[in-house]
């Protein structure tokens, strides 16, 4: 939030969101003058993001047989404390689309209302079509980088699965607006941590269990490894039949390595 | 009254430090180090420790060397990965080696892996982090295998399996999966090499080949490109020939080597 000055030609400008001149003949400047505003305007508060405050972190998702299946903790950290432990950061928009939100969290819940605005107009058209995945994709797109370029980006990275007509679809999108498809894909730590492992261990007829535990061990590593997550995950899955956002549960981790035991036995000063 | 000047006692001198930040803030361009932007890794098996490396070195975004060796020796039981700047780990390691070597003489016994962990630390701590060198130490002697890693600012750990550089995510999250107690040897080697294939294809400053290095009871093998995943593949199969005559000759002129006849005085005698 801070003090900002900005000098637009016109009043209307200001209201559009975007710089608006005229442009007037001699004669009719004086009477021009009187009708718009050539004063610079006061802005006293332009809530810009320029930091995160509560923040999730990865969002692993990947293609699989029958469909698309994407996992993320539940975890909402502001700064360095775990303040909320219940965080859903997976939500269905429409019938066919799933989204899983990183970073600023008021960020993705604006997002959502943005989503199911659409999604509500597109219904009310009742014409028998729905926005699919590729579709709502392109418009997160839009948004997102018309933001960035406006200096007050939504402070999110997400990535976006569905099914329709058969066809499945996976897609990012960031804050600065890039955007790809892929057939696995994350956010965050992810990208260091969970990548390499389904690079190598991915297929495309994977089963729905063969899945959930590829996932798993993504999720058990960004455990142990990313400092901002927590042992309480949340699995959803997108198929032709429909979407599916399973309850929360945890993972089973081992801390018995026999190294751990005693480190600085051979060593003093070592942990 | 003279000053008395006292002889440096050797070590770092700070002095050119103000000279390089005016320098710096004057607008000169530093050349960027040569780093090893690596991918190095080490775990403990059932009777040894293997330890692996990748081998490519960069010099910014440019690769500087698409097969150097990372794995440097520090005693004939002790082997020590490196990552960061490779002045720094190059001139650590053989400096340790060497300390290692005379220790050896000294004491007539084999050396420890604590000891060379020990004047790792201690000499990387005495210069607060300057000296840019991320290593992984493994080695088996009398008391068993160990593997450390050791920080630049002088820290170490004691792990049953480690990663450094900036590949470390990568090898970690195959480890992290797939990395039990009690491996035998081979599936420690295939572990190790499947790491370090994860920094080599997924991080962008590691590259070329797999180093490996197995170190057991008595027995050390440095497995030098144990596995070359980057052939060049695009090179013509059919080979290629240069015809003679294809390549036009336009003069000849053969001048013969003159050998010229130097005699050497038999040598001087030894100084005292």
């Amino acid at each position: 939030m801070q003090n900002v000055e900005i000098s637009i030609p016109t009043l209307n400008g200001w209201l559009l969101g975007y710089p608006v001149t005229y442009l007037f003949s001699n004669e009719k400047l004086k009477k021009a003058t009187g009708v718009v505003s050539m004063q610079s305007l006061h802005i006293y508060k332009i809530y810009v993001t320029r930091y995160p405050y509560v923040t999730g972190t990865s969002v692993i998702a990947m293609k699989y047989k029958d469909g698309v299946i994407m996992a993320s903790d539940t975890a909402g950290s502001y700064g360095s404390t775990l303040r909320y432990k219940s965080v859903e950061r997976i939500k269905t928009v429409g019938d066919h689309t799933i989204i899983g939100a990183s970073g600023e969290i008021s960020d993705f819940q604006e997002i959502m209302r943005y989503l199911d605005e659409l999604i509500l107009y597109d219904k009310m058209w009742d014409d028998g079509n729905s926005l699919g995945p590729k579709e709502v994709h392109n418009y997160l797109n839009r948004i997102m980088y018309n933001r960035r370029n406006k200096f007050n980006p939504l402070y999110n990275s997400l990535v976006l699965g569905g099914v329709k007509n058969g066809q499945k679809y996976l897609g990012t999108v960031n804050m600065i607006g890039t955007h790809y498809e892929d057939d696995h894909l994350a956010t965050g730590f992810g990208n260091h941590l969970a990548r390499p492992i389904l690079r190598s261990e991915w297929r495309e007829d994977l089963t729905f269990e063969e899945a959930v535990k590829l996932i798993e061990k993504c999720l058990l590593v960004l455990l142990y490894r990313d400092r901002s997550s927590i042992n309480k995950f949340q699995i959803a899955k997108i198929t032709a039949e429909g979407t599916t956002i399973h309850p929360p549960y945890s993972l089973r981790t081992y801390w018995g390595f026999s190294h751990f035991q005693n480190p600085s036995k051979g060593a003093a000063g070592t942990w | 009254m003279t000053d008395l000047e006292l002889p440096t006692k050797g070590g770092f001198s700070f002095d050119l430090c103000r000279r390089n930040e005016m320098l710096l803030n004057n607008g000169l361009h530093m050349p960027p180090f040569r780093k090893t932007g690596t991918t190095i890794v080490g775990l403990v098996f059932q009777d040894g420790v293997v330890l692996g490396a990748d081998t490519r070195a960069t010099e910014g975004p440019i690769v500087a060397d698409k097969n150097c060796e990372k794995i440097h020796f520090m005693s004939p039981n002790i082997y020590c990965c490196g990552a960061g700047t490779a002045a720094d780990t190059e001139a650590v390691t053989d400096m340790v080696s060497s300390q290692l070597q005379l220790h050896r003489y000294a004491t007539g016994r084999e050396s420890r892996v604590v000891t060379a962990l020990t004047l790792l630390k201690s000499h990387l701590f005495n210069y607060q982090g300057h000296v840019s060198a991320a290593l992984v130490l493994g080695g088996v002697d009398v008391t068993g295998p160990h593997l450390h890693t050791v920080y630049p600012h002088g820290s170490t750990d004691t792990l049953p399996f480690a990663t450094m550089g900036s590949g470390s995510l990568a090898a970690m999250s195959v480890f992290e999966s797939k990395y039990k107690e009690g491996l035998t040897r081979e599936e420690g080697i295939e572990l190790v090499a499947e790491a370090i294939c994860a920094g080599i294809f997924n991080d962008l400053g590691s590259g070329s080949n797999v180093d490996v290095c197995v170190i057991t009871k008595g027995k050390t093998e440095y497995l030098r490109n144990y596995q070359l995943p980057n052939p060049r593949t695009y090179i013509s199969s059919k080979g290629y020939t240069f015809v003679k005559g294809q390549t036009e000759v336009l003069s000849t002129k053969i001048t013969q080597i003159q050998h010229k006849v130097e005699t050497v005085q038999s040598g001087d005698a030894m100084e005292e």
